[in-house]
């Protein structure tokens, strides 16, 4: 990586930790993850030592809690009027684009990495499988970064941040419910076997799945590497798009 | 060091800038006048490789900035209409930050934050955030952000919009003392500033270039320019005028106020040039007829109207139409 994308890491994480915004998420991000695992999730009455009522949950939580931190990451800069500047600066467009998008994602990745009292507690509790949780984390994370992606390309769309929230919200459920079990089934009814499991092949369920059950599948870290980079080009053609108008 | 041709930016069928060429070498400020929507800041942002243009080629310290934009945009300063910047950093991070991505580091920076933060007044300000400031100092903010690496050349897009009178003479000052050595472009709206600061002054008007010259040229082609006033006293007007039009010199005469005591006349030449001779044959009428002169006054031209005369006809025209 060049000085001039981790300049923008740096930047973009500091401007994180400047507002209470990002206390405030952290905060949410939490709480919500502690609801889902030990309420909705049934963690104790499972009897079991291991972390699905935890993982289970993120793909739904993160529909939320992503769109959330990424909705501002171009909408901003074009309020702003800081893309004019970002860009006649000497960087190619690429690197602000990867370095808006990693310091997201390292953020996402602190969050993540507060929940580790869960991991305390499992263990302290009984004896889990501790390659699975690790597995159960790689996956969490990359399921992240599939998300931000995609937040990040539908904040480059528009300066508003509702409206790039919004339809970052819908494009990432798409992509849960074209593999999520219920609409599968009902998938199924009319469909041949054969489409179902390509329609199902391109949710981040189907790909999420195996990581909570410690396998890491070269296959699933394709995918979601897939989405990033596939997203993040995307947000390049949309800005070289505004730029010449 | 910036060399373009031929530019042309359309945005959908509207055509912005239309066929644009000029270039600017080291110790050179050009000035951009022109009415708003004329395509100045529409012809900087394709210079400074933030938007491409339609066609043309722009070429900047030899590198041409669609093919090769990274080493031209580091020859770069550039100051953004309406002066953008981070609303949630202090000034000192945000110039910390631009010239950490201008590749300046360690001692370099901090001498070169210090450099940018003297020349544009930020000392009271260096550790609040920047959505706190006033608008001129956010307007300065973004000054020192173009400056920060001492570049050789040096684009403002109206950068004394927003300052105070005792400010906008500092901007230009510093605008002049930069183009001793750097190839600068700034536009305005402000036509004291082309006097001020420019060695070179472009008017575009519907994206077309109509004129280019120095501020000098441009001023003689006021119908002003050259002309002679007088106050007499003990004279009627008319007289007066019948007089000054007697001089061979003179094409035109314009009475401008007439009251019981005095009267004030203006005289036109043919030509800016004639403004001495002028002058003289004025003197010698008034002591040939003993008038009693109390005021001469002489016109150098005026920019604003020679401006008004260049852009206006045709942006009224396109109006009514
Ligand atoms: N992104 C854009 N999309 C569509 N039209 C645009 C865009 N940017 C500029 N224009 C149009 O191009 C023309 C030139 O605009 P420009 O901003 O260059 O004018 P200007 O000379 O800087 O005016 P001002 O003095 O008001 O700053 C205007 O008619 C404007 O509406
Ligand atoms: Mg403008």
């Amino acid at each position: 990586m060049s000085g001039g994308v981790i300049t923008i890491v740096k930047r973009e994480l500091a401007g994180y930790f400047v507002s209470p915004v990002a206390y405030v998420f952290l905060v949410i991000f939490l709480l919500l993850t502690g609801f889902f695992t030990f309420t909705v999730g049934n963690f104790f009455e499972r009897g079991e030592a291991s972390l699905v009522s935890f993982f289970t949950w993120h793909p739904w939580l993160y529909l939320f809690l992503v769109p959330a931190v990424g909705m501002r990451l171009w909408s901003e800069e074009r309020r702003l009027g800081t893309l004019e500047l970002l860009l006649t600066l000497p960087i190619a467009t690429w690197q602000a684009i990867v370095g808006k998008f990693v310091a997201s994602w390292l953020f996402l990745a602190l969050a993540l990495a507060l929940t580790f009292p869960v991991i305390i507690t499992v263990n302290w509790l009984g004896d889990p499988d501790n390659g699975v949780i690790a597995s159960g984390y790689v996956g969490s994370v990359l399921l992240a970064g599939a998300y931000l992606a995609v937040s990040c390309m539908t904040s480059a769309m528009t300066r508003n941040q509702v409206i790039s929230f919004i339809l970052s919200v819908l494009i990432l459920l798409f992509l849960i419910l074209c593999g999520y079990n219920p609409v599968t089934d009902l998938l199924s009814q009319w469909a041949s076997p054969q489409v179902v499991q390509v329609v199902a092949s391109f949710s981040v369920m189907t790909h999420f799945d195996a990581f909570q059950r410690g396998i890491v599948d070269v296959r699933d870290v394709v995918f979601f590497a897939s989405v990033i980079g596939l997203a993040l080009f995307t947000t390049g053609v949309i800005i070289r798009g505004l730029r010449a108008g | 060091m910036i060399k373009v041709e031929n530019l042309i930016k359309n945005f959908g069928p509207k055509i912005a800038v239309n066929d644009v060429s000029f270039s600017v070498e080291r110790g050179e400020v050009l000035g951009f006048l022109g009415p708003n929507g004329a395509g100045k800041s529409t012809t900087m942002r394709m210079v400074t490789g933030f938007i491409p243009p339609t066609a043309g080629r722009i070429s900047v310290g030899g590198h041409d900035i669609l093919t090769n934009p990274i080493p031209a945009k580091r020859l770069i300063g550039y100051l953004p209409e309406n002066a953008p910047s981070y609303a949630d950093m202090t000034v000192q991070g945000f110039l910390r930050f631009t010239a950490e991505m201008r590749g300046i580091t360690g001692d370099a920076r901090k001498r070169a934050v210090n450099r940018a933060v003297e020349l544009c007044m930020l000392e009271n300000v260096l550790y609040q955030t920047i959505d706190t400031l006033s608008k001129g100092y956010r307007h300065r903010t973004c000054l020192a952000q173009s400056i920060i690496h001492d570049p050789d050349i040096l684009i403002m897009d109206e950068p004394t919009d927003g300052l105070d009178p005792n400010q906008k003479h500092e901007v230009r000052n510093l605008i002049k003392r930069m183009g001793t050595n750097k190839a600068v472009i700034f536009s305005t709206h402000i036509l004291e500033e082309v006097d001020a600061a420019c060695s070179r002054v472009i008017i575009i008007d519907r994206g077309r270039i109509v004129a280019n010259g120095t501020p000098d040229e441009l001023r003689r082609r006021s119908h002003l320019a050259g002309a002679v006033s007088v106050v007499v006293s003990g004279v009627t007007a008319a007289e007066l005028s019948e007089a000054l039009s007697s001089i061979d010199l003179v094409v035109r005469v314009d009475t401008l106020s007439e009251t019981p005591q005095q009267s004030v006349v203006r005289a036109h030449p043919d030509s800016p040039d004639q403004k001495p001779a002028l002058v003289r044959a004025v003197m010698e009428l008034v002591s040939q007829r003993h008038w009693q002169l109390e005021d001469l006054r002489t016109e150098e031209g005026h920019f604003d109207e020679v401006f008004r005369s260049i852009t206006l006809p045709d942006t009224i025209k396109e109006a009514r139409q």
